[in-house]
């Protein structure tokens, strides 16, 4: 019995992901929608979730008017470029490649190429290390130590 | 040759030392790290129409400003910021000629009616907008948030965060000065 409870209480976590908020569609297709787009749109007020996480109140005013958008009649495309001429590009999770989000896109491979180049330097002066030459007596104590170990 | 184990540490620390001067600079501004750059600057203002805070029957409409230069300023009593610069909106309404146009965002229509009637009203005008409904428009995310609209109806300045007398004679005053002139 104390082992049915343990794991009832696993299951505990999932009932957050019930909705706070429940919008009522008439076409499935417009709910996978709206579902696909405040998972995208970033809410501005916590900037580390999208809208579909946030319980921020504005997150629940950007949720209504993408439902309202979606509900009549509104393209992905229409809602998303209604929430980029007002908060601009910052409010997608996927920012679109411009020059003012050039860094963002080709920093992480700028970093790579930095790294690259550093280990075949590193590389490179270490195959670079003359070899010690030997005395001919250092020679007959290594060769010494060999055979003792014998 | 001990040198080069240090190098880690070193680097561990220069991260560490970025991190501390990021956080302290942070604390040192609030808006810091929720300075979103506007992307209305420079475009057509959108048209607030929205209901009178003192009579929701009635509309107000930031149309009523056109032509002229005006500033919009979202507040709302919930947001204690807004507490913080009112005593200063009341100044720059009354000594400096300044014309305020007021979004009262998602606040309890009696609290704000209360709180302008005992800090007094900077406003020429007050809409009431519970929803989000006008504010979504100006890509608002947080209150106080201050905009400085020309006489051609452009948005030519943005402001999230309290007014404070620095911000004023620093950027505000001098931009009013140069369009009322234009």
């Amino acid at each position: 019995m104390r082992r049915f409870w343990f794991f009832a209480l696993l299951l505990l976590p999932v009932l957050v992901l019930a909705n706070i908020e429940a919008y009522r569609f008439d076409d499935p297709a417009k709910e996978a929608r709206y579902r696909g787009l405040i998972a995208e749109l970033r809410c501005l007020v916590c900037q580390n979730q999208n809208l579909a996480d946030s319980n921020a109140e504005l997150a629940q005013d950007m949720r209504r008017q993408t439902y309202e958008m979606v509900q009549n009649g509104s393209s992905n495309e229409e809602i998303v470029t209604f929430m980029v001429q007002r908060y601009g590009d910052f409010v997608l999770y996927s920012p679109p490649f411009r020059p003012s989000t050039a860094l963002l896109w080709i920093g992480p491979f700028i970093i790579f190429v930095v790294g690259v180049v550093i280990l075949l330097i590193f590389i490179r002066r270490r195959n670079k290390e003359p070899e010690v030459e030997l005395s001919s007596a250092e020679h007959a104590r290594a060769q010494s130590l060999l055979d003792n170990k014998k | 040759m001990k040198a080069r184990y240090l190098i880690p540490f070193g680097i561990f620390m220069a991260i560490m030392a970025i991190f501390v001067l990021g956080l302290h600079k942070m604390s040192e501004d609030p808006n810091f790290a929720r300075n979103v750059p506007s992307v209305l600057i420079g475009k057509q203002a959108p048209e607030i129409v929205l209901p009178d805070l003192f009579d929701q029957s009635k509309m107000v409409s930031s149309s009523s400003l056109n032509g002229q230069v005006w500033v919009l300023n979202v507040w709302a009593t919930w947001c204690p910021e807004c507490w913080r610069e009112h005593d200063f909106l009341m100044y720059l309404a009354k000594k400096e000629g300044v014309k305020f146009f007021g979004i009262n965002w998602r606040d309890d229509e009696a609290a704000a009616k209360k709180f302008l009637k005992d800090k007094g009203d900077p406003f020429v005008a007050v809409g009431f907008d519970p929803e989000s409904r006008s504010i979504m428009n100006w890509g608002v995310y947080g209150a106080p948030e201050t905009f400085v609209i020309d006489k051609q109806g452009v948005v030519r300045w943005k402001n999230a965060g309290a007014m404070t007398r620095e911000v004023w004679e620093g950027e505000l005053k001098p931009l009013l000065n140069k369009l009322e002139k234009g």
